[in-house]
């Protein structure tokens, strides 16, 4: 439905050519119609795709801005390497669990939050600017008010909050670094799942809830056989796009825990940052950059069939 | 009226009244529920707003102090010690790359709706795919690239690439706004001989301007938050706000009030614009996929 106006143009344009059927006509059309988008596609590839072609060819040299005999081409060399290296595998098991972490803890409580707001009550909306708030806040304030004011051992609110029922403090960004993180990041993405869910909820059809209602049906029977169903698009966009924004998360990894204790908190991102940074390794990280950018390209494959697919069923 | 009402019809009605005091008891239940749990989600957000109020000592005190005199010291402190030029350089970061991503999404966006060119899915794929490689895979030929033609710790070069990461989104929002526009405007427009660019202007956009308005919002959002690029690309002369708040982090001494009102400096503007649209926030937040 929501692709007839362009299938309806298609159809013109179709019939136009027909009509005309002068190849040198059609050909000034398509540059007519290509001319509006070229500056942003050229922009584009310019901006994103040059610097990795580059980062392919770094790939594949020898360079470490520590050692000045280095920059040699050497083949395959930093593959094999960053494969044999183990932190390289637990940065990439990190990445999984951070991501599918937040991403499935944001969805529970989204749907939960935007169960609650769906329905009139006083201060409705109040309700709903607090609950969007920890979305607006500059994730560097939002990264250094866990771990610094909330998740402090000494006088973090958190660990006066767990006295209160006799828990002795923790010591959490050091003892559950990934905790800590997930903290941080499930805060700041709930708000996001929360409106996703709450713009579907929105949209489902009252009668048909009406309809359930007055067949008896329970609000449990109503809220899975019902709802769920409606609502899943919505839930599928917001796993995808979450995914798409917390698989990149640097900010609350550089400053809760910097990737530590040791590399026990470390994502990729963070990883190829430190090895680039702070290592000096420029053939090492930009190796990993590939890696990682291989890996994405299979998963987006996956994952966009997806969003084409709810974009295009759009009611 | 009392004399007709046989027992035969209060039965129901009590027993209805009763149904319906039961349902706005739990009715409220649910209400105050909501509140607790909203107050919960939100309360590191207060926690945050206090702090920036209180001197250091009181800040980092162990139980937490709750009720103390508030005091603007730490938000003079943090404009004192140079946030100015900080701000300055997220401004324009933010304003001037969210113009020039908004002159490049609308015409870009026009080309993939109103007169689509041919494989119009297959530039839209290749928008979003630039979304998903991961920012850190190109972070060292810019950093090298930039590097030799002396643009580093310049604020252009952040111009640049918040452009380059707003793009994608800002096209798939304009372009779900742009094809909401009914045909039949478009052609009674034609019709009436009006030419392309009497069409932009006079139809078009005024049809799309809340669509520019959610675009625009989520452009700065993103580009006044990054903190990537900012931390590896900026020095002295183009950091930006974010860059400027890790500063605040310093080993020796307190700094904990300090660093909570340069949060709420911050964080501010964003907020504020987020608070009034937020009905924007949605629609830009799913690149245009829900109304």
């Amino acid at each position: 439905m929501a692709s007839t106006l362009v299938d309806r143009h298609n159809l013109k344009q179709h019939k136009l050519k027909n009509a005309t059927n002068g190849t040198r006509h059609s050909k000034v059309e398509g540059w007519r119609r290509r001319g509006p988008l070229l500056p942003a596609l050229v922009f584009t590839i310019i901006v994103t795709q040059l610097p990795f072609l580059v980062t392919i060819w770094y790939s594949l040299r020898n360079w470490n801005l520590l050692r000045p005999d280095g920059n040699q081409f050497t083949g395959l060399q930093n593959y094999v390497d960053i494969f044999l290296d183990s932190t390289f595998r637990s940065s990439a098991l990190n990445s999984i669990i951070i991501t599918l972490g937040c991403v499935f803890a944001a969805m529970v409580l989204g749907i939960i939050f935007a169960l609650l707001l769906d329905r009139k009550f006083r201060g409705q909306g109040v309700v709903r600017t607090m609950l969007i708030t920890p979305f607006l806040i500059m994730p560097v304030a939002g990264a250094t008010l866990w771990s610094v004011s909330m998740l402090n051992p000494s006088f973090g609110l958190v660990n006066w909050v767990i006295s209160l029922v006799g828990i002795p403090p923790v010591d959490w960004t050091s003892s559950f670094p990934v905790v800590s993180i997930l903290m941080a990041l499930v805060w700041q993405w709930t708000p996001f799942t929360m409106l996703l869910v709450l713009a579907g909820l929105q949209s489902q059809p009252k009668d048909v809830l009406e309809a359930a209602q007055i067949d008896g049906a329970s609000w449990g029977k109503t809220f899975l056989w019902v709802t769920l169903p409606q609502l899943r698009r919505y839930i599928e966009l917001g796993v995808l796009l979450g995914t798409i924004y917390v698989v990149n998360t640097f900010d609350q990894i550089y400053l809760m825990t910097a990737g530590g204790p040791g590399t026990a908190s470390a994502n990729l991102p963070f990883y190829i940052y430190q090895r680039a940074f702070l290592g000096f390794d420029i053939g090492q990280a930009a190796a990993m950059g590939v890696v990682v950018v291989i890996a994405t390209i299979i998963i987006a494959t996956f994952a966009l069939r997806l969003i084409f697919r709810s974009f295009d069923t759009k009611d | 009226m009392t004399t007709t009402m046989t027992p035969h019809s209060t039965a129901p009605s009590a027993e209805r009244r009763s149904r319906e005091a039961r349902r706005r008891l739990s009715g409220s239940a649910i209400t105050t529920g909501t509140w607790v749990l909203a107050f919960i989600f939100f309360a590191p957000v207060i926690w945050l707003v206090m702090t920036a109020f209180k001197q250091e000592s009181v800040a980092a005190s162990n139980p937490p102090v709750f009720f103390f005199v508030p005091t603007f010291d730490q938000f003079a402190a943090v404009l004192g010690n140079g946030a100015g030029s900080y701000f300055l350089n997220s401004l324009i970061a933010t304003g001037v790359s969210t113009v020039f991503v908004i002159l490049l999404a609308v015409p870009a966006s026009y080309a993939l709706s109103i007169r689509p060119v041919k494989k119009t899915q297959d530039v839209l794929f290749f928008f979003i795919s630039t979304k998903m490689l991961p920012v850190v895979a190109v972070i060292m030929p810019i950093y090298v690239i930039a590097g030799q033609i002396k643009a580093l710790d310049n604020i252009w070069t952040l111009v640049v690439l918040y452009t380059a990461m707003n793009l994608p989104i800002a096209v798939w929002m304009m372009r779900s706004f742009f094809q909401e526009v009914p045909a039949e405007v478009l052609e009674a427009a034609a019709m009436d001989g009006a030419g392309l660019i009497k069409t932009l202007r006079t139809i078009l956009m005024p049809m799309v301007t809340p669509g520019l308005a959610a675009t625009a919002l989520i452009c700065v959002i993103f580009a006044w938050n990054e903190f990537f690029f900012a931390l590896n690309l900026t020095a002295a002369n183009a950091a930006t706000v974010p860059v400027f708040l890790v500063s605040q982090m310093t080993s020796e001494g307190l700094f904990l009030a300090k660093l909570s009102a340069a949060s709420v400096l911050a964080s501010l503007p964003v907020v504020i614009a987020g608070w009034v649209a937020q009905k924007q926030l949605v629609r830009g937040l799913s690149m245009g996929a829900v109304k």
